[in-house]
């Protein structure tokens, strides 16, 4: 439960520098590895070509 | 303002403070060094299949191997979380630590898991996917949950799970199971019940600790020395059965034999059980870890040796 001053309720919680660095720095790593899987399928879908569709039921 | 200046009047729920993780934390989480040696296996499993493997889809396989193996290792912190705090191994990891919450724990390796099994199966083959599934399943469950906590053969039922790489990398390569990999499923499997018991030999009080039943702990150092002999008895003879079986050459033959001589010169030291029986289960345990690798590097080798000069070895 979370209980708060009239202040706080108009700021909110608000990040020491460090927590905000940390949170960039793992923003970062999931922006990375997500354009990875990206290129990845992309990657693979070259390689395989029409075969790619071609899956057995 | 700061959330120490906030600290007096705001009361947050349990788990919904603002994360200190860092990515290096989540990398932690991981294991590593496990995913290194998992990776390592079902590389040499993949490259020893027969048939060829483009090589993106063999780096997509290998890439979600060791995602799965990720997030086995996360899974697996996420529910230890309270028996690493009590042994001093692990209770530098991110969740005894207090630098990760055990929810940033589950949610991020359910999140690998899906990823892992889900890419594989579309980019790869349904059934690596299945056993990449089967393994985290077994290692999260059947070994964390169930077997770890209630049996002192935790690490021998459980090591099918650490066995299953190599074998995930031939189906990625081949769509199908054989003689070969089983071989390299049952090396492994028979490789780690000495290898762990090595290192709780000498960790012992770290498991008592911590409540967990390792074979020491349960049936004294005398029956573990006992059952790490026997096991590397059957691991030995296993380690040269590719060389005898003709999946092999003797290039891989005579580094098997002699590597399986000094695995099991080492263990007749533990079993000795004299003065100074801690740097034997120690220099075992660090040569069970170089006796894996040689056998798989061997095994490359031999294949790499066979393959440019048309005969094997």
């Amino acid at each position: 439960m979370l209980t708060m001053s009239e202040s706080h309720n108009e700021k909110g919680i608000v990040l020491t520098p460090e927590q905000q660095r940390r949170r960039r720095a793992r923003s970062l790593a999931i922006a990375i590895a997500l354009g990875a899987l990206a290129l990845l399928f992309y990657v693979v879908t070259m390689v395989k070509g029409p075969g790619v569709l071609q899956r057995p039921l | 303002m700061s959330l120490a200046d906030q600290s007096e009047s705001l009361t947050l729920p349990l788990g919904a403070e603002p994360s200190m993780a860092s990515v290096g934390d989540y990398i932690a989480l991981m294991k590593p060094r496990v995913m290194s040696l998992v990776v390592f296996t079902a590389f040499v499993g993949l490259m020893l299949a027969p048939g060829p493997v483009h090589p993106v889809i063999g780096f997509t396989a290998l890439l979600c191997i060791s995602v799965g193996a990720g997030a086995a290792g996360t899974l697996n912190m996420w529910y230890d979380g309270d028996i690493d705090a009590k042994m001093t191994r692990t209770a530098g990891r991110p969740i005894p630590a207090g630098r990760l919450q055990r929810g940033e724990a589950l949610g991020f390796g359910i999140t690998l898991a899906a990823f892992s099994i889900v890419v594989l199966g579309l980019l790869v083959n349904e059934l690596a996917a299945a056993l990449l599934a089967f393994t985290i399943f077994f290692y999260v469950v059947i070994y964390t949950m169930w077997l770890k906590r209630c049996t002192p053969q935790n690490i021998v039922i459980g090591g099918a799970a650490g066995a299953l790489p190599p074998v995930i990398g031939w189906v990625s390569a081949t769509g199908g199971v054989s003689l070969e990999s089983i071989l390299l499923f049952l090396i492994i499997f028979f490789w780690t019940p000495p290898h762990f018991w090595a290192l709780s030999l000498y960790r012992s009080d770290d498991y008592a600790r911590a409540g967990i039943p390792m074979l020491p702990v349960v049936a004294g150092e005398r029956e573990t020395r006992r059952q790490i002999l026997i096991y590397t008895l059957i691991l030995a003879p296993l380690g040269v059965a590719p060389w005898l079986l003709g999946f092999a050459g003797p290039v891989y033959g005579i580094a098997s034999v002699g590597a399986g001589v000094v695995m099991t010169i080492l263990a007749l030291r533990v079993h000795a059980g004299c003065s100074g029986s801690a740097a034997a289960s120690k220099q075992l345990f660090a040569f069970s870890i170089l006796y894996l690798f040689l056998l798989f590097t061997f095994l490359l080798v031999d294949r790499t040796w066979s393959d440019h000069f048309g005969f094997a070895g």
